[in-house]
């Protein structure tokens, strides 16, 4: 189904008309409140009015988390906070995280994008959704929330976490839909096993996934194991959070970017420069409705292609394809962006100094689990059991206290981490995508 | 060849020892060997003494958590590079060590190690081909 | 400070029973019609929804309470079929099953001005930046005040809870006015704050709107003077909304209103069930008057109060009741979190086969509630390995964690010591006297 027939259908020309209007609006806004954009677009010689053509946004600076992060927190919002009514923020490179704001439109926009993601996988107001993503600042619970009370559906907001609880609450509140990280939807099918239930077995027969990169063979196996259709869906909460593409229930092929709402681009992340139609390069988007932080060419880091070609759906917005992969280190873990930075500010802080260390990230079951290894040299070296299992305990609860993931450190002895020449590798992601 | 041990649940808390200590002395339970591994909050003692039915009965019978567990007890001398001679062979074997605590025999200058390998059938195949000293249970009380 | 609604929250008394009269005809009315419980239960007593003439008439009306949950789960007592219902939320059950309450699209309306109201008194208006520290999810604390502060308009962050690190350069860097939470965790934000060496004149905090635990004037005063704000209580329970059944005014600080025109609050003796005078304490039993989807009938809130009508310097003309001062069941709160016993044996029988006798024990550390989950090591859960022994602990402790909704420390312990330091009876040691203490002090 489609929620907004009228946008989501617009023919070619008059989308195109529609957002070089709205990307001149955009860069009016940005250019007369923001003055870190005045500045970039002065240093390149533009002005509003000398944007012509959507050919002309080629010219703008790029915009990157770096942006974000030097103007902390509130440096790139065109309103006063008074007109700010919600604050989201996602994960930064190093402590201070990203911050986004909203106006009251901002979020009217977000739901009314959110309602169109819902609608294209086939929900509709009948439906009973379990939103098991993560509330609170994480993008991914409130979105999905806000859309699903737009198209008059019946909200479980479980919230990530306590699987079997969530397997209880499917079968006796009769959940229809499921919205979460295609890896815990795995994670839920093998809980119900254990519980005895068959997941066919339950009233599921739709489910949004996103927030981590998955693949076909991923979705035909959570598609068998639940009897269900699995819909990609594609945000990030710099963007507006979940909502920017989604997948339609027709083609479950490609993700429809809601062009009146975002210009995408696939740029070469090396030069910058913009790849002809139809290569893999990484996704950069430009907001031309947000209010209260609009981004110029904002560099996701995500590598996709872009999609033209007519759809089934009928939908004339392009798409893109699957999310393959990212341009920087950022590690997802059950949904949770995380920069290995962040991590290595964390051991600092516990320590005092800086130790070797690994991080491993492997997938138990369907479950991303995440194991740091710290070397033990003489500093912290005890001979009482309890207390390296006191610092190893200290660790971890400062990792979820700041970045919001549960790891298990482990203290192994000293030179037994390889070392590597140059730049250190940090990470070893084991999980097979 | 495998011996018995007894394990016992404690708290991490002080006098726990003693009152186990005191219970078997009470009831002439001899112990031959002992260990005690601590983690923040509890501990696990293992022992070696002369009659386990017994030891096990009277410390149930103060409502201890008590288990018998199968052990490797072998015999090396006491001399550098003993230890290391036994373990080589069953390292090569992928046998792993879970946990393993020694005593001196007085009369004999000889060590007499306990061993528990997460493999313990294997490790005794292992330990015979090599012509290691192999305790059985009553040798063991007889120390 | 403005009222959210003057209209209704000062209505004079005499206008205020006809509207209350009004609402309780028509909300018997349906749930007789459209709730099979309810009319086999006033069939029962032969009681018809017309017999019902006067406020006094309510005492003539059979209680409801959570075993009526348990015996009607899921659904059964909603008075709205499902396409009519947008929200679901549910709170601890006595067992295993949960108590599931359901919102219509006004039920939510009416929620959001609720807390709006909440929000008012406790001196928030749309310039504010409200810092929402309650955990989101099936939990009704995180959503009831979110949805509130966006009906003023003010700028909600929906931080959750947990993380308190974070929290703390959050409310610092993004300059947040309002904190809304339980009050332990407010004494806890402090204490991490002496910690990080964060002043409290590093943050714009100014108003605190804390909930969903009991707490007492001295802990008031002691969260005012180091956060440096200005704090009121709020209560309220899933069954019968959420926040916002009633409310402290920063005028007077002392005293909850009751949104009446909402609720019909009775206070009877919990062993009798009579109904007790106003300004005696009891038992808390609230009739909901303008619900949609779960109307509740004479609901017994197991929460021991007392109700009292007083002039107040803010205006408002509502009912107001004590803060509550305990339990007639043996439920306890921990981080806001409601806790049977009940769950907890539940828990620990799923996991060995057997139920190992256990003892729940609740402290206060740096203010932040801990739960342990004392359990003797018997033969079924004890083992030789150092391994395998933790992770039976690592299995039981994952276990009720999800089992109860927060984090429990596992503790075994030696078969004796539970009954020789506390009787075999005894379930539930609290050990957070903070009560007596602060009163004391």
């Amino acid at each position: 189904m489609i929620w907004n027939e009228e946008f989501e259908t617009l023919p070619r020309e008059a989308l195109e008309a529609l957002q070089l209007k709205r990307l001149k609006a955009t860069i009016e806004r940005v250019y007369y409140t923001v003055p870190f954009y005045r500045r970039k677009l002065d240093e390149v010689g533009i002005t509003p009015d000398s944007i012509r053509s959507l050919e002309d946004l080629k010219k703008i600076p790029f915009t990157t988390k770096d942006d974000l992060r030097e103007n902390y927190p509130f440096g790139l919002f065109t309103v006063p906070l008074k007109q700010i009514v919600r604050i989201h923020a996602s994960s930064g490179t190093t402590g201070k995280p990203t911050v986004v704001g909203y106006t009251r439109r901002d979020i009217e926009t977000w739901s009314e994008l959110m309602a169109r993601s819902l609608s294209a996988a086939g929900v509709t107001k009948e439906d009973i959704i379990q939103n098991a993503y993560g509330y609170g600042l994480f993008t991914g619970g409130l979105g999905v929330h806000y859309g699903a009370e737009k198209i008059g559906a019946t909200v479980i907001p479980v919230s990530g976490g306590q699987s079997k609880r969530q397997i209880t609450i499917m079968k006796d509140f009769g959940s229809t839909v499921l919205t979460c990280t295609p890896s815990y939807a795995l994670h839920l099918a093998e809980v119900a096993q254990e519980e005895g239930l068959n997941p066919r077995d339950t009233k599921l027969r739709v489910g949004l996934f996103g927030a981590e990169p998955w693949s076909e063979e991923m979705r035909k196996q959570i598609e068998e194991l639940w009897n269900i259709k699995a819909i990609d869906i594609y945000g990030l909460s710099e963007i507006i959070g979940p909502g920017v593409a989604v997948e339609c229930e027709e083609a479950q092929s490609g993700l429809h970017i809601f062009e009146d709402h975002f210009i995408p681009e696939i740029i070469d992340p090396e030069t910058g420069e913009s790849l002809p139609y139809g290569e893999y390069g990484e996704l950069v988007i430009t907001t031309i409705t947000k209010e209260a932080l609009p981004l110029l060419r904002y560099r996701t880091r995500d590598i996709t292609r872009l999609i033209k070609e007519p759809c089934i759906c009928g939908r004339t917005h392009m798409r893109i394809d699957r999310i393959r992969g990212r341009t920087d280190d950022m590690l997802i873990i059950r949904g949770v962006n995380v920069f290995p930075s962040q991590i290595e500010e964390i051991l600092v802080a516990t320590e005092g100094v800086l130790p070797h260390y690994m991080i491993i990230i492997d997938r138990e079951g369907s479950l991303d689990v995440v194991e740091v290894q710290v070397e033990v040299d003489e500093s912290i070296f005890s001979d009482e059991v309890k207390k390296l299992q006191t610092l190893a305990r200290k660790i971890e609860n400062n990792i979820k206290d700041m970045i919001g993931i549960s790891v298990k450190v482990k203290l192994v002895e000293p030179k037994t981490l390889q070392r590597f020449e140059g730049k250190a590798k940090r990470v070893i992601d084991k999980r097979k995508l | 060849m495998k011996v018995e041990q007894l394990s016992v649940f404690l708290e991490n808390k002080a006098g726990r020892l003693a009152e186990v200590a005191k219970i078997l002395g009470d009831n002439g339970i001899n112990i031959r060997a002992l260990s005690l591994a601590d983690t923040t909050d509890f501990g696990i003692l293992r022992l070696i003494v002369n009659d386990n039915e017994k030891a096990k009965e009277v410390l149930k019978d103060e409502r201890f958590t008590v288990k018998i567990t199968e052990v490797i007890a072998v015999e090396v001398d006491d001399r550098p590079g003993g230890l290391a001679s036994i373990l080589l062979p069953l390292s090569e074997e992928g046998i792993n060590v879970e946990y393993m605590y020694a005593f001196v025999e007085k009369s004999k200058n000889k060590a007499v190690l306990v061993f528990k390998f997460d493999d313990l059938d294997k490790a005794i195949e292992v330990l015979r081909k090599n012509n290691v000293k192999i305790l059985t249970n009553e040798e063991i009380k007889q120390l | 400070m403005p009222i959210f609604e003057p209209e209704f929250e000062c209505m004079p008394v005499d206008e205020l029973k006809i509207l209350q009269l009004y609402r309780l005809k028509k909300v018997l009315r349906i749930v007789y019609e459209n709730v099979k419980p309810y009319r086999k239960k006033m069939d029962e007593r032969g009681i018809k929804p017309d017999d019902i003439k006067s406020l006094e008439n309510i005492k003539y009306l059979p209680f409801t309470t959570k075993d009526d949950f348990r015996e009607n789960y899921p659904y059964g007592l909603f008075a709205v079929p499902m396409e009519k219902i947008v929200r679901i939320h549910s709170s601890s059950g006595t067992t295993g099953k949960p108590t599931v309450v359901g919102y219509t699209k006004r039920d939510l309306e009416t929620w959001s001005t609720l807390t709006a109201r909440v929000l008012s008194a406790g001196g928030v208006t749309s310039r504010d930046v409200v810092h929402i520290a309650f955990g989101y999810g099936l939990f009704t604390g995180g959503f009831g005040l979110h949805y509130g502060a966006e009906k003023i308009g003010a700028s909600v962050i929906p931080v959750s809870s947990g993380q308190t690190k974070r929290q703390i350069m959050i409310m610092k860097d993004y300059g947040s006015t309002a904190l809304v939470c339980t009050p332990s965790y407010a004494l806890h934000i402090a204490e991490v704050m002496k910690e990080m060496g964060v002043d409290k004149s590093e943050l714009k905090l100014k108003y605190g709107l804390f909930g969903a635990e009991p707490w007492t004037e001295s802990m008031r005063r002691e969260i005012e003077t180091r956060l440096g704000i200005e704090a009121t209580d709020n209560y309220g329970l899933s069954e019968v909304m959420g926040p916002g059944v009633s409310y402290e005014c920063l005028e007077a600080k002392s005293g909850l209103h009751i949104a009446e025109d909402h609720f019909l609050v009775e206070v009877i003796d919990p062993e009798t069930e009579e109904q007790l005078p106003e300004g005696e304490w009891g038992e808390l039993v609230i009739t909901t008057l303008t619900k949609e989807a779960l109307p509740l009938i004479r609901y017994r809130t197991r929460d021991i109060t007392k109700i009292y009508r007083e002039k107040c310097s803010c205006g408002r003309t509502l009912i107001k009741m004590a803060k509550p001062s305990g339990r007639t069941d043996d439920m306890i709160i921990v981080r806001g979190v409601n806790i049977f016993p009940s769950q907890v044996e539940e828990a620990l029988l799923e996991i060995s086969g057997v139920s190992p006798h256990y003892v729940i024990v609740v402290d206060r550390k740096d203010h932040l509630d801990e739960l342990e989950v004392w359990v003797e090591a018997e033969d079924a859960i004890f083992f030789d390995s150092m391994r395998k022994q933790k992770e039976m602990i690592d299995k039981i402790t994952e276990h009720l964690t999800q089992a109860l909704g927060v984090k429990t420390i596992v503790k075994l312990v030696e078969p004796k010591t539970l009954e020789r330091s506390m009787g075999k009876a005894k379930r539930v040691v609290d050990r957070r006297d903070f009560l007596k203490n602060y009163e004391k002090s």
